[in-house]
């Protein structure tokens, strides 16, 4: 048996995985915590990229906006974690075999060392990415990719449910 | 016309719906319902984070030093976009299964708590909106926009819940 299979099948027997399966309420719950969660996330990252890109008032200085809203992305990644943890021991299968899965952890990756990178230079330089038109265009490129990589988490994350990956 | 009449007129309406070219062909396609979905999630994942900055900054717990005025006018025509986008793709995953879900008890909850934050929008815009001079200042809210800021937020969180709920039950 392919071990990612192997492990499906351990955590779905364990007392945890069949308490979450049997209780009814409880995967809507998680999954109603869980986009929650990514809709401050989503909000966050929009709030921040949509500034750098100049849709959004510019009365604050990007990095008071960034201060503003990066931690959040931060802070509530624990809860999306935890939340898309306990989704996963319910339904190991459902998500570990699932391509749809991948794709999204391998977006969230790039998503999340794009806005440490970008925070970086801004906790360099407040003005790190309006210094000179380069640098202002590669903040621009930074935004414009941030919001697809997002955009794609969200869809990857809906898509889960319908690849089909059979039992377990 | 009677009651009972305009009820059978509406649920017509629901059937003449489900049996449109446009909903049948998200019903019985194999991805238009997935994808439709997803600009329905990252719409409304927009919709609910934008508007709890608002109401966290009515409940003052961020962005004290702004006055409401000023977070608002930036959030809110971002939030109303995004409202759009989340009613029509979600009329289009309504129609798919119109009858089912017109008659489906979390999806009911779902509309009636939109409903009451609209109320509540509104009767913060009508009461407050006279006195915006109050609201151009920075620092704590005055009691009735905490009230209504509490009252938004509960009230999305539920549109969550009972929106992520009518995915469990069966409308078809």
């Amino acid at each position: 048996m392919h071990p990612v299979q192997a492990f499906c099948e351990w955590l779905a027997a364990t007392a945890l995985s069949t308490e979450i399966q049997s209780v009814g309420w409880i995967v809507p719950a998680l999954q109603t915590i869980h986009i929650l969660s990514i809709a401050i996330v989503m909000s966050a990252a929009a709030m921040v990229d949509l500034h750098v890109l100049g849709i959004l008032s510019q009365s604050l200085p990007l990095a008071a906006v960034a201060r503003r809203f990066l931690p959040w992305i931060w802070w509530t990644l624990i809860v999306l974690l935890l939340s898309g943890s306990a989704l996963i021991i319910g339904e190991p299968g459902r998500s570990l075999r699932n391509p749809a899965f991948m794709l999204k952890m391998s977006i969230l990756a790039a998503a999340l060392v794009l806005t440490l990178f970008f925070q970086r230079g801004l906790r360099r330089d407040a003005l790190f990415w309006e210094k000179s038109p380069g640098r202002r265009a590669g903040g621009r490129l930074l935004a414009v990719v941030s919001l697809v990589l997002w955009v794609g988490i969200v869809f990857a994350g809906r898509w889960i449910a319908y690849v089909n990956v059979g039992a377990v | 016309m009677s009651a009972r009449s305009d009820l059978l007129n509406i649920s017509q309406v629901f059937l003449w719906l489900y049996e449109t070219t446009f909903a049948t062909a998200i019903r019985e396609g194999d991805a238009l319902f997935p994808w439709i979905e997803s600009v329905h999630v990252l719409a409304l994942t927009l919709v609910v984070g934008t508007i709890s900055i608002v109401d966290l900054r009515l409940l003052g717990v961020v962005s004290v030093n702004r006055s409401i005025a000023s977070v608002t006018a930036e959030v809110l025509p971002f939030t109303w976009s995004a409202f759009a986008c989340a009613v029509l793709s979600g009329s289009a995953l309504f129609a798919s299964h119109a009858v089912g879900y017109a008659q489906n008890f979390q999806f009911r909850m779902k509309l009636l708590l939109l409903v009451l934050a609209g109320v509540n929008m509104l009767t913060f815009h009508l009461t407050m909106g006279r006195g915006m001079g109050r609201w151009s200042e920075p620092g704590a809210t005055p009691r009735p926009g905490k009230v209504a800021g509490l009252i938004s937020l509960v009230l999305w969180i539920g549109i969550v819940a009972f929106g992520r709920w009518v995915g469990f039950e069966s409308v078809r």
